[in-house]
C-alpha cells in the first residue's frame, strides 16, 4: 500500500534531504495523514518545527506491513489546524504535546491539556475526566508512591472496587531533553540521550548513534552493530526477567519474586561484561562501539548467559505451573486488539493483543538486516498475555544471543563518522525492551539539530495502561501497571 | 492469688505474640534463599515506634487514637477469655465464647473507626474491605463456635475447648486456619509486605497512623495471630487427654506448627484476587458447616 503513498518513503536508519518531504497545507496535510493512517500506516511521531512564519509539523508514518517509513510535512502553520485526533486517536497525545511545545491549537481536540510541564502547583495539567453519580468515588495516587518508583498521578473514577475510568498525568520529570539538544550535537548529546530512560540506555543509544549515521550518510562498522544488537536483547532479557519477578512479587508469589530478581542482576552484569556498566551507559557512539567482546570474555559471556537462561527458565517454569499466579492474571486488565491498533501501541503491550508488531522484524535495521529474532506473539490483551509475551521473549532472545555470540563478525570496531549533512531529516527505530524508540533528527544549514524529536515506547503505552484498567478492579492496577512497566522520564524528556 | 495470675498470664500473651510474625518472616525468608530479618524484628519495631511523636491529621477527630486504644484492650480482653491447656482461662463464665466474639467484632469495628476519620480515599476503601470479608470470617467463626458447642454442650470456652472435636476436628481446623489467615490479614487474603496502597486490605486502614498508635496497632495484630493460633490449636487437639507438662508442650507445639503453616502458605501461594476472596471464605464457612452437621449427627450412634 506504500507504493501509492503520496509520503516520501524511507528505510529505516537512513535519512532523506528535507526538501524531498512533500509540503501540504495545514489541512490537507491532516486530511493526507489521516488517509494513509485508514491505510493501515501507524503514526511513529508527529511534531512541530519551529520556522520563521510558525511552525511545521511533520508526521513520520511506519507501514509494518511493506518494511518502510514515510515522512510528510506541512506548511508553517501559525494558530490552529483541524486536529487529526478526530479522525485517529492514537494521535491524541502527540497533537496535545505539539500544542505545549508550540502553540498551535489542533481545533476540535477532545480533550486539549498539557502533557508534561504545568501551570500551576502539581498534580495539576489541567481538569480530571470526572464520572458524576451518588456511588462514584475518586481515588488519587501519586505523584508519591509507597514504592520506590518514579513519579506520575493517577486519577481513578470508581464504583465500589470497580475503575469506571483512569486519567494518568505525567510530566514530573519533565527536564528539557529535547530542548537541551537544539543546535546540537553537543559534548553533552550522547550522555543526554543515555538518560533518557535509564533502564532503555542501550535501545536509545543505539537510536541516536543510527540517527548519526544516517545524517552522515554512512553505518557503523558490522562488528559494532553486532555488539549492539548483543546488547540490547541483554537489556531486553533484564527487564522483562525483573519485570516477571515484580508481578509474582505483587501478587505475593514469593518464590519466582525473589529468583528473577536475582537472575535480573546476573543479566545486567553480562552488560557490564562488555561495557563497565550495567544499563550499557558508554557502550555505543556514532560511528561505533567503545567496547570490544574479545574472546576471552566472549567466552565468559556465553559460559555466564547459558547458566543465568537455565536459572531464568526454571524460576518463570514456577511462575507458570502455580495455578494461583494463573488466575491472577488471566483475564485481568484486557486491552482489546481493536483499541491496542487504534490507540498505536507498540512492543509486548502490542504483541499481547496478538499484533505483530516488532521494530527488529518490520523495519530491521543494523545487525537485524542480517539475524532476526522471531516475533513473540500472544492473544487475549490482559495481563497473563503481557507475562506469557515477556517470558516467550526471554526464550528468544536467549536463543538469538547464543547464536550470535557464536559467530561474530571480525573487523573495525569503530569509524569516525562524517559531519551530519545540511538540512537533512533521519529517522531511526530501535525495537527496545518495552517497545518501539524512535528518533528523528532534522538538521539546518550548518548540520545542527534544528530539530531532535524523541518518541519512548512509553508515549504510545500509556494510554492502553489507561485503557486496560477500565472494567478493572482496583485492587489489580499494580499488577496491570506492572505488566506494562512503563518509563516516567522517557515520557516525561 | 488472682492478681499475680493475671499478670504472669498477660505478660505471656503480651510478650509472646510478637515472635509469631518474626517466625512467619524467618519461614518465607527460609523458602526463598534470604536471610531474612531477625525473629524479634517486630520487638524492635514496637521500641522505636514506640518512642516516636504522632503525626496528627487535622481533619481527625480523637477517634483517630482511641479507635487503636479499643481495639487492643478489645484484643487482650479476648485473649484472657482464651483458655490456655491445663491453665484454664483468667476468667470463665457461661457465654464467654459469645463476649469473644464480640470483643473481636468490636476490636474490628474500632479500627475501621479510626481508618476513616481520616477522610483519605484510601483508608475507606481499606475499611469497606475489611468489613466486607468480616461478614464471610465471621460466620465460618460463628459456625466453629456453634459446631464446638453443640458437641460439648456448653457456651463456655473452657469446657468447650477441653475435648476433642471429634471426627469433626479435620474439617474445623481447615476451616479455623482459613479463618486465621482471612482475620489475620495473611496471604492469600491480604499481602502483609505489599507496599501497593490500592491493593492493601488492613495495612492501608492504618496507612495515616504512627508512632505508639502504630505500635499499639501493630501488636493488638500480633495478639490476635496469637489468640487464632491457640484457639485454633484447642479446638482442633484433645489436650486435656495429656498430663499437664505434655499438654503445655502439645499446646506450644501446636501454635508453633501453625505458624509455621501460615509461613509455608505465604511462601507458596499467590494472592486471591479480590473478587475470589468470597469464594474461599464461603469454603471455610461450609467446612466449619460440615464439621457442624458432624458433631449435631455424628453424637448419635
Amino acid at each position: 500500500m506504500s507504493s501509492t503513498t503520496t509520503f516520501a518513503l524511507l528505510a529505516n536508519g537512513t535519512s532523506l534531504p528535507w526538501a524531498e518531504l512533500p509540503v501540504w497545507p495545514a489541512a490537507a496535510f491532516v486530511h493526507a495523514t489521516a488517509a494513509e493512517l485508514q491505510r493501515g500506516a501507524r503514526l511513529c511521531a508527529w511534531f512541530g518545527v519551529p520556522d520563521a512564519n510558525g511552525t511545521i509539523l511533520v508526521a513520520v508514518l511506519a507501514f509494518d506491513s511493506d518494511n518502510t517509513l514515510a515522512a510528510g510535512r506541512s506548511e508553517p502553520i501559525s494558530g490552529g489546524y483541524p486536529a487529526l485526533t478526530l479522525m485517529h486517536s492514537q494521535a491524541h497525545l502527540f497533537e496535545r504535546e505539539v500544542w505545549e511545545q508550540h502553540g498551535i491549537t489542533p481545533s476540535g481536540h477532545p480533550w486539549l491539556k498539557p502533557v508534561r510541564r504545568t501551570t500551576g502547583e502539581a498534580p495539576v495539567n489541567g481538569e480530571f475526566f470526572r464520572v458524576n453519580g451518588p456511588e462514584i468515588h475518586e481515588v488519587a495516587v501519586g505523584p508519591v508512591h509507597a514504592g520506590i518508583i518514579e513519579p506520575g498521578h493517577f486519577r481513578f473514577q470508581c464504583a465500589g472496587e470497580e475503575v469506571l475510568f483512569l486519567e494518568i498525568a505525567l510530566g514530573y520529570q519533565h527536564r528539557g531533553v529535547e530542548e537541551a539538544l537544539m543546535g546540537g550535537p553537543h559534548r553533552a548529546t550522547m550522555s543526554q540521550l543515555e538518560t533518557v530512560a535509564g533502564d532503555t540506555t542501550v535501545a536509545h543509544a543505539t537510536a541516536h548513534a543510527t540517527v548519526q549515521e544516517a545524517l552522515a550518510g554512512g553505518e557503523a562498522p558490522l562488528r559494532a552493530q553486532w555488539l549492539r544488537a548483543v546488547a540490547l536483547e541483554l537489556e531486553r532479557l533484564a527487564n522483562h526477567t525483573g519485570d516477571l519477578g515484580a508481578l509474582a512479587n505483587d501478587v505475593a508469589f514469593l518464590p519466582a519474586s525473589a529468583a528473577c530478581g536475582k537472575i535480573r542482576g546476573d543479566f545486567l552484569n553480562l552488560t557490564a561484561l562488555i561495557c563497565g556498566n550495567r544499563f550499557g551507559r558508554g557502550l555505543s557512539r556514532p560511528g561505533g562501539c567503545r567496547h570490544d567482546l574479545e574472546p576471552a570474555r566472549l567466552v565468559q559471556m556465553q559460559t555466564r548467559l547459558n547458566s543465568a537462561l537455565a536459572e531464568v527458565e526454571q524460576a518463570v517454569g514456577w511462575f507458570w505451573d502455580a495455578a494461583s499466579v494463573r488466575t491472577r492474571f488471566e483475564n485481568v486488565g484486557t486491552v482489546f486488539a481493536g483499541q491496542a491498533s487504534e490507540m498505536g501501541l507498540v512492543g509486548p503491550a502490542a504483541r499481547a493483543c496478538g499484533i505483530v508488531r516488532d521494530v527488529r522484524f518490520d523495519h530491521p535495521a543494523g545487525w537485524h538486516r542480517f539475524a532476526q529474532a522471531p516475533v513473540a506473539v500472544w492473544p487475549g490483551g490482559d495481563v497473563f498475555a503481557r507475562a506469557r509475551v515477556r517470558a516467550l521473549e526471554i526464550q528468544r532472545s536467549g536463543t538469538y544471543l547464543r547464536e550470535q555470540l557464536a559467530m561474530p563478525p571480525e573487523g573495525e570496531l569503530f569509524t569516525a563518522p562524517e559531519p551530519p549533512a545540511a538540512d537533512t531529516l533521519a529517522v531511526a527505530l530501535v525495537e527496545g525492551w518495552r517497545g518501539e524508540v524512535c528518533h528523528v533528527a532534522l538538521t539546518d544549514s550548518l548540520g545542527k539539530y534544528r530539530r531532535y524529536k524523541i518518541v519512548d515506547p512509553s508515549f504510545h503505552n500509556w494510554s492502553g495502561l489507561a485503557l486496560a484498567l477500565r472494567g478493572t478492579a482496583i485492587s489489580d492496577f499494580p499488577i496491570c501497571n506492572k505488566s506494562f512497566n512503563l518509563s516516567y522520564c522517557g515520557f516525561d524528556l | 492469688m488472682w492478681l499475680p495470675q493475671l499478670v504472669v498470664r498477660l505478660a505471656l500473651w503480651l510478650l509472646l505474640a510478637p515472635l509469631l510474625p518474626g517466625l512467619i518472616n524467618r519461614v518465607k525468608a527460609w523458602v526463598a534463599g534470604r536471610r531474612g530479618p531477625p525473629v524479634g524484628q517486630l520487638y524492635y519495631d514496637l521500641a522505636k515506634l514506640w518512642r516516636k511523636e504522632v503525626v496528627w491529621s487535622t481533619l481527625a477527630s480523637p477517634a483517630f487514637i482511641v479507635g487503636p486504644a479499643v481495639a487492643w484492650v478489645a484484643v487482650v480482653g479476648a485473649a484472657l477469655l482464651l483458655p490456655l491447656g491445663p491453665a484454664g482461662a483468667e476468667w470463665s463464665f457461661r457465654g464467654d465464647v459469645l463476649l469473644l466474639l464480640y470483643l473481636l467484632a468490636l476490636a474490628r469495628f474500632a479500627t475501621a473507626w479510626a481508618a476513616l476519620e481520616t477522610g483519605s480515599a484510601f483508608e475507606g476503601m481499606g475499611a469497606a474491605r475489611e468489613v466486607s470479608y468480616a461478614v464471610l470470617a465471621e460466620a465460618a467463626l460463628i459456625t466453629a463456635v456453634v459446631s464446638l458447642s453443640l458437641q460439648t454442650s456448653s457456651v463456655s470456652l473452657t469446657t468447650m475447648l477441653a475435648p476433642t472435636a471429634g471426627a469433626g476436628a479435620v474439617l474445623l481446623a481447615a476451616g479455623l486456619f482459613t479463618v486465621l489467615l482471612a482475620e489475620n490479614c495473611r496471604v492469600p487474603f491480604d499481602d502483609p509486605n505489599t507496599h501497593l496502597e490500592l491493593t492493601m486490605v488492613h495495612e492501608v486502614m492504618i496507612l495515616d497512623h504512627s508512632g505508639p498508635p502504630l505500635a499499639v496497632i501493630l501488636h493488638g495484630a500480633a495478639v490476635k495471630l496469637l489468640l487464632f493460633s491457640v484457639l485454633l490449636v484447642q479446638a482442633v487437639v484433645p489436650l486435656d487427654q495429656f498430663s499437664r507438662g505434655v499438654a503445655v508442650a502439645v499446646l506450644a507445639g501446636g501454635v508453633l506448627s501453625v505458624t509455621l503453616g501460615v509461613g509455608l502458605v505465604e511462601s507458596f501461594l499467590a494472592r486471591l484476587a479480590f473478587r475470589r476472596v468470597p469464594l474461599l471464605l464461603t469454603t471455610a464457612f461450609l467446612l466449619c458447616l460440615f464439621a457442624l452437621l458432624v458433631a449435631w449427627k455424628g453424637g448419635v450412634q
